[in-house]
């Protein structure tokens, strides 16, 4: 397996979707690429830093009002399936 | 090396509420915009990278959603349908932004090149711990602006809010290969921006 290999592979190996074989495959590569190490582990810090981040989280003052105007617009305009 | 774990979605008595606004029960509605409220926000704000337009797609995706029930035929959950109204509006209102620049999820790059591992220097333990909380939230919100809308919409679906890849593509619209290409591009990507605010600094304290 080479690093281009490797690097194909990375997606399906960080959300655990892959086969048996392959992924004992891709373990051993890790075992002596220390490059392909660092990618992966990083790649998988960036995930994880993204996900806890609370990038972008609704401030409860603006979604009391953005929740206020959604109904109010539903009651005006009905759904069309009534 | 472990994997990454998808965010549990909470179990649902969604059917149930579904159907109630489906018969015009504006309560049951009410309960839907609740439970996905936050989501609709933050996937719009990571594709327009504007809180205005944010808000507008929260407002206009839930009454779009509202006044389409009747078309909903079921086949999906009702938040993969949803996020598919959402991104719609979103990059709608993205386009209207930057009309010079055609946004669509079919962007591709051309090559893999844009992706390839440049920066292998490990990185600090707890790189998070290196900056504060308001200066994390810049320089993530700084990186993720930096890639293409196609990737960082298949980013935040994927990766921020745990959808599946088959519901990513099916809100999408995508194929599951040009999903899966598309995230793996925006992982490399981002891991590669923020490897030089991250990177392990060996003799300093680890800050800029």
């Amino acid at each position: 397996m080479t690093c281009s290999d490797f690097l194909q592979e990375l997606t399906d190996y960080l959300d655990g979707a892959m086969d048996a074989q392959t992924h004992a495959e891709l373990e051993d590569h890790l075992q002596w690429c220390h490059n392909c190490y660092v990618v992966c582990n990083t790649t998988k810090m960036t995930i994880e830093i993204y996900r806890d981040s609370q990038l972008y989280e609704l401030p409860e003052d603006l979604r009391g009002r953005l929740r206020a105007a959604i109904l109010s617009k539903c009651q005006g305009h009905g759904s069309e399936g009534q | 090396m472990g994997t990454i774990q998808p965010r549990v979605i909470e179990p649902s008595d969604e059917t149930v509420l579904v159907h109630a606004a489906k018969a015009g029960d504006i309560s049951a509605f009410e309960e839907l915009v609740k439970r996905y409220d936050r989501n609709v926000f933050r996937i719009a704000q990571h594709i327009t990278q504007n809180r205005e337009d944010a808000e507008d797609v929260v407002q206009d995706a839930f009454l779009k959603a509202f006044q389409n029930l009747a078309n909903f035929q079921e086949q999906s959950k009702f938040y993969t349908w949803l996020v598919r109204i959402a991104v719609n509006e979103a990059l709608m209102r993205l386009r209207r932004r930057r009309p010079e620049r055609m946004v669509s999820l079919d962007e591709d790059i051309k090559t893999e090149e844009d992706s390839m591992p440049r920066e292998v220097a490990d990185w600090a333990p707890n790189p998070e711990q290196l900056y504060t909380q308001g200066e994390l939230k810049e320089i993530l919100g700084k990186t993720i602006q930096g890639l293409p809308p196609s990737f960082r919409t298949v980013f935040v679906l994927r990766d921020v809010e745990g959808l599946s890849t088959e519901e990513t593509a099916d809100a999408l619209d995508l194929s599951i290969p040009a999903v899966k290409s598309r995230l793996l591009r925006a992982r490399l990507q981002l891991r590669e921006r923020l490897s030089k605010y991250f990177k392990n600094r060996t003799g300093g304290d680890g800050k800029k």
